[in-house]
């Protein structure tokens, strides 16, 4: 029970004018711009759009000034903004295997079509701090070399032409797209609702549970199939205007993970697969997202659910770190009326336990 | 009007839209300066909303929702009577009021060629470049994979 504390208003108002100050820092220090946070902050920017689930650049980058470099605050500035504003409508679904590729690497397969593309990466760095970027610096220009216009597959459609892999499950029209925004989660959840969980997970949430799936807890025996980055259109099918729109590009991740093949009686064994997409360069993210989506299929794959990785309750109910953070640091609010009924109640089993002990000894003989 | 005009006029717009989208607010309106544009009417106060922006599972699957993005959206009527919408990423309702105006301007047969050529043409090249640079500094990234002989010989 919570009760309505008054008389801290001021302190609450010098307070926040404290924050601003804090927030500030020192004020001969030139402050930093949105456009400063959003061009060399940027992957802290994506994950924000990404757990806040709202694609808007600027507004990360505001989020994240504000709450001072919180990741988690800024993510929730992010979501209360989206509550703002109103829905359109849902945009047609992305189409990855006409992204705009910036990046694709594959672990399984070193000559696909389409080349293994680097792309701007910290892998292969030595992650030696560089002393370079403490003073201003300004880099080389990146190095050019022409480009083939050049059809790239997914990985997992190479293995499909050859039944290697199962297929994705196939859109049902008459299916509604499931929406937690709409509706509140129930168990069991099918996998577009978990999807879009995951897809808002804490990174260090689903990196976490993805990490113990390898060391053995629902072990699932990945393989990185492709990681792919770059721009994709977006259309909107808008109902005045009478035909899809084009909305403009968004920057997307996306995993394909490989796993561990299936078979049954009836059906010749196939590789497994999890997914992960995500706004932004976000890697880590949606190579975790894969490897849970994964570990989550057990029910319908007729795995034993062994593992936290694959309890999907346990998961999706605990994946949100705005709802995990709400609850936790709610323990900061006051709790006074709470503590003193138990403080009282202490109080009274201590008395009882007192009393019980300190009994004149003739109780304890007659006991005996 | 025949079906077919009028598809062939829904391709054109389409195509308008998706290279406008892609410029910057004042690019349009450096552009469309060029142009002696006609008196308009908002047919709708530009706003601001969101889409949810969808995924499929695996790539190519069930459709699911991945999260929303910030869209502004106009709509316009000329004199003459047409009516032009625009939608864009992002919060600019100016961008999305200068889409809405060349889309209503491309229907109309006086100024269908000059937003083609003094607006989208430009902007359209503009848009190339950038990706064939872009594409250019991704493409020295290729690995180029080559075997090393290994043993005696």
């Amino acid at each position: 029970m919570y009760v309505a504390v008054k008389g801290g208003e001021r302190a609450i108002e010098n307070a926040h004018r404290l924050l601003a100050h804090e927030r500030r820092g020192d004020r001969a220090v030139p402050e930093v711009s949105l456009s400063q946070i959003s061009e060399q902050l940027s992957l802290g920017v994506d994950r924000v759009m990404t757990e806040g689930s709202l694609y808007d650049r600027e507004l990360a980058a505001l989020a994240i000034k504000q709450a001072r470099g919180d990741m988690i605050e800024a993510i929730f500035l992010l979501r209360a903004f989206r509550a703002t504003l109103p829905r359109f409508g849902a945009s047609e679904p992305v189409d990855t295997s006409q992204m705009r590729v910036r990046r694709r690497i594959s672990s399984t397969f070193k000559d696909m079509p389409g080349g293994q593309i680097l792309g701007s990466t910290f892998d292969y760095t030595h992650r030696l701090l560089d002393p370079v970027l403490t003073e201003e610096s300004m880099p080389e220009q990146p190095v050019l070399a022409e480009a083939q216009p050049a059809v790239m597959p997914r990985v997992t459609d190479i293995l499909g032409r050859d039944g290697l892999i199962e297929s994705s499950p196939a859109e049902d029209a008459e299916q509604p797209v499931g929406d937690l925004t709409r509706d509140a989660l129930s168990f069991p959840a099918e996998r577009d609702l978990r999807l879009q969980n995951l897809a808002r997970a804490d990174e260090g949430f689903l990196l976490s549970l993805g990490y113990s799936s390898q060391r053995g807890y629902g072990r699932n025996h990945p393989f990185a199939g492709e990681i792919r980055l770059g721009e994709v259109e977006v259309e909107f099918m808008a109902e005045d205007v009478g035909f899809a729109v084009p909305l403009g590009a968004i920057t997307l991740t996306e995993c394909q993970m490989v796993n561990q093949f299936k078979g049954t009686d009836t059906e010749a064994p196939s590789f497994t697969r999890g997914y992960g997409l995500a706004f932004g360069q976000s890697e880590r993210k949606v190579m975790s997202m894969a490897l849970v989506d994964r570990a989550l299929r057990a029910r319908e794959l007729g795995e034993d659910v062994v593992a936290p990785s694959q309890d999907e309750e346990f998961v999706l109910s605990h994946s949100d770190n705005v709802q995990a953070t709400g609850f936790v640091e709610h323990l900061k609010l006051p709790h006074y009326v709470d503590f003193q009924s138990e403080l009282g109640l202490l109080r009274k089993l201590r008395k009882e336990f007192h009393d019980a002990n300190s009994a004149p000894d003739a109780m304890k003989e007659a006991a005996e | 009007m025949t079906s077919t005009f009028l598809n062939g006029q829904q391709t054109r717009r389409q195509a308008a839209m998706a290279v406008l989208v892609h410029a910057a607010t004042a690019e349009i309106a450096g552009h469309l300066a060029a142009l002696d544009v006609p008196a308009y009417e908002q047919l709708r106060e530009p706003e601001n909303g969101l889409v949810m922006l969808r995924g499929r599972i695996g790539g190519d699957g069930a459709p699911f929702n991945l999260g929303e993005a910030t869209v502004s959206r106009a709509a316009v009527r000329l004199a003459s009577g047409e009516v032009g919408f625009g939608y864009t990423l992002g919060r600019d309702r100016t961008k999305a009021e200068l889409i809405a105006l060349c889309d209503a301007l491309i229907q109309t047969d006086a100024f269908t060629d000059a937003v083609e050529t003094k607006v989208l043409a430009p902007l359209r090249g503009r848009i190339a470049e950038d990706r064939q640079q872009r594409a250019a500094q991704t493409a020295a990234t290729k690995v180029d994979f080559y075997t090393l002989v290994r043993g005696e010989g």
